[in-house]
């Protein structure tokens, strides 16, 4: 089985600072890692490949950066590694990133699963999977939180609201899966020796037979302002000798706040 | 122009007729709903074409096809579409087929001087609030469940059309439904929760709760390692669980993180009880101890017994 993990390197959410004024993230500087529902994406896809045998490739659109993200990817278990860097491409939106990655699962020929994380954390939308599927002309399993291969199909426990659906669905297709699917591996030294020597190709637009201007003028989402809501709390530390003294204390300061 | 809506959820889809209601209003526009269940009461709530569809149980495949026969009719400005996990994965789907702008889970949406959308939704992690405007023809929005009221049902005058579109065999086979249990409690309402986090070692021990809830009045709820990983209970807070806004909420051995404060920063008084002196909570809260929960938690009833 010849699986398709798309992985996005991401800012540290933890490490993030805001701007003094502005309070927009900034971004720049800060160490990028795999964001985390896609690390799970991948290691189903190391699982399955466990059970059923097979290939994985992991494939990302990033920058001069995203090369040494994407070795932890590699450490954990993907046979290579595909990277879109065009600095043209900068700011796409979904719908353009999409017809991007479109492309170079083209290019990278036959899979029989491509799997995702539900979203990614930085930019929360959820968009890729289905949007991919629908290029692609396959059948899309989202929020999923079991899966397993067998016969040319994949079957699967999908996480919704108000229940746990299993689904059963022909190859290819894709996946998108849920935080709780798994723990991902954390690979050994060895392993992450090893991974510079795996294959890693980068790919720019004309490798993949794009048009930039084409491909940027289907951007259309833009962002017009970032900015974290403010936080004014009070940040009162209460301390004490005992745990019973500072019990009170907060028991006082709950009260004197009217709650009671 | 058209506003065209969509949601499973036909509580929800009222509440996005309530906005699209709002903006067609003030930009002379109609509003279009797909119906699910009765038709005239998407009329009632603000609909001036209630387009029935014949959907069946509900399939991602099928309902995309629904909505882009809906478009070819209404030629909508904006897509609509509740941002309930199904609808998640319909609208995108929707928005590759039409190759259009998408914007998932906004919480306020308005028009600019132009007349394009601008929406505000949650990045990074949900730390911060993104102003965000599509220059597609047609651009797709998903928007939660209470983002919006609404309106008074009133007779109105709207068209019921039949929406005829091609049958699609859906590939993929739904072979088991298993209902999750139903939360009976309504965290988005409580006026004082207490929160457990990875802080309580074992299942049994939340009982230490029961005796501070008591006195405070207050709904137990967790983070979404509590219920998602270990099932200690049904529902959390966060950005992916819900977006609670009590006047009190009291953090129990939990570390802050981005995506479950993202869920309670509407709390009007944040405690927090984390014995890591380093740990990111302390910062969000209005009062913090740094102390054991075992020990404060018990300590912190007691003491509340005595002042009130
Ligand atoms: C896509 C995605 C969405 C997510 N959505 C949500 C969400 O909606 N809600 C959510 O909550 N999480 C969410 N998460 C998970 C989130 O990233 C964290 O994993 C989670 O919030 C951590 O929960 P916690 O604070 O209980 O655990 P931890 O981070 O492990 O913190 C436990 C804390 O307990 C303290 N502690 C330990 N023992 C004691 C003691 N005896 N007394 C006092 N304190 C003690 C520790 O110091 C520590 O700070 C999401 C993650 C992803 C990837």
């Amino acid at each position: 089985m010849r699986q398709v993990v798309l992985l996005k390197d991401i800012p540290d959410l933890t490490e993030i600072k805001l701007h003094r004024e502005t309070r927009a993230p900034i971004v720049e500087g800060v160490k990028r890692r795999i964001s985390e529902v896609d690390k799970r994406a991948l290691e189903a896809a190391i699982q399955l490949k466990e059970a059923v045998g097979g290939e994985i490739v992991a494939l990302s659109m990033g920058d001069d950066k995203t090369k040494t993200a994407l070795l932890e990817a590699l450490a954990m278990g993907a046979d290579a590694v595909y990277i879109v860097n065009e600095p043209e491409f900068k700011c796409l939106d979904t719908n353009a990133t999409s017809k991007v990655l479109e492309a170079a699962l083209k290019q990278i020929g036959e899979y029989d699963l491509v799997l995702t994380g539900e979203m990614t954390l930085d930019s929360l939308s959820s968009q890729m999977g289905p949007r991919l599927a629908e290029l692609l002309g396959i059948p899309q399993i989202t929020y999923v939180k079991e899966i397993t291969a067998e016969n040319g199909k994949v079957k699967a426990v999908r996480d919704l609201e108000d229940v746990d659906e299993v689904v059963e669905a022909p190859l290819p297709v894709v996946v998108s899966v849920v935080r709780e699917i798994n723990e991902p591996r954390i690979p050994a030294l060895m392993k992450i020796m090893r991974a510079k020597k795996k294959p890693q190709t980068v790919w720019d637009a004309a490798a993949l037979g794009l048009d930039v201007e084409e491909i940027k003028a289907q951007s259309y989402v833009k962002i017009t302002n970032l900015a974290a809501p403010k936080v004014e709390r009070k940040q009162i530390k209460i301390e004490a000798d005992s745990i019973e003294e500072a019990a009170k204390k907060l028991a006082e300061a709950i009260v004197s706040e009217g709650i009671m | 122009m058209t506003y065209l809506v969509y949601s499973e959820d036909r509580e929800l889809a009222f509440q996005l007729l309530g906005k699209a209601r709002e903006l067609a209003d003030k930009t002379g526009s109609s509003v279009a709903a797909i119906v699910v269940g009765e038709s005239q009461e998407y009329v009632k709530q603000g609909a001036d074409k209630a387009l029935k569809a014949d959907l069946g149980e509900f399939n991602v495949e099928t309902v995309k096809e629904a909505l882009l026969e809906a478009v070819k009719m209404t030629e909508p400005s904006v897509i609509m579409i509740g941002a309930t996990k199904r609808g998640k994965e319909v609208a995108p789907r929707v928005a590759a087929a039409l190759g259009v702008g998408c914007m998932t889970e906004c919480s306020s949406v308005d028009l600019g001087e132009d007349g394009k959308i601008i929406v505000e939704r949650l990045t990074y992690g949900g730390s911060t609030v993104a102003k965000e405007t599509s220059t597609s023809t047609t651009t797709v929005i998903t928007v939660p469940s209470r983002s919006f009221e609404k309106l008074e049902p009133k007779e109105r005058t709207g068209e019921i059309i039949e929406l005829t579109f091609e049958a699609v065999k859906p590939r993929v086979k739904v072979l088991k439904r298993r209902e999750k249990p139903r939360s009976s409690v309504d965290l988005e309402s409580a006026p004082v929760i207490i929160s457990a986090g990875r802080g309580f070692k074992t299942q049994e021990d939340l009982k230490i709760l029961d005796e501070l809830a008591e006195v405070l009045g207050a709904q137990i709820s967790c983070t979404r390692p509590i219920s998602a990983d270990l099932g200690w209970m049904d529902q959390w807070v966060g950005i992916s669980g819900k977006k609670v806004k009590p006047s009190l909420y009291v953090a129990c051995g939990i570390s802050g993180t981005i995506q479950h404060v993202a869920g309670i920063r509407d709390s009007q008084i944040i405690v927090s009880i984390n014995n890591d002196e380093s740990a990111g909570i302390h910062g969000l809260s209005d009062y913090s101890i740094v102390g054991d929960l075992y020990e404060v938690i018990p300590a912190l009833a007691k003491a509340l017994k005595e002042a009130s």
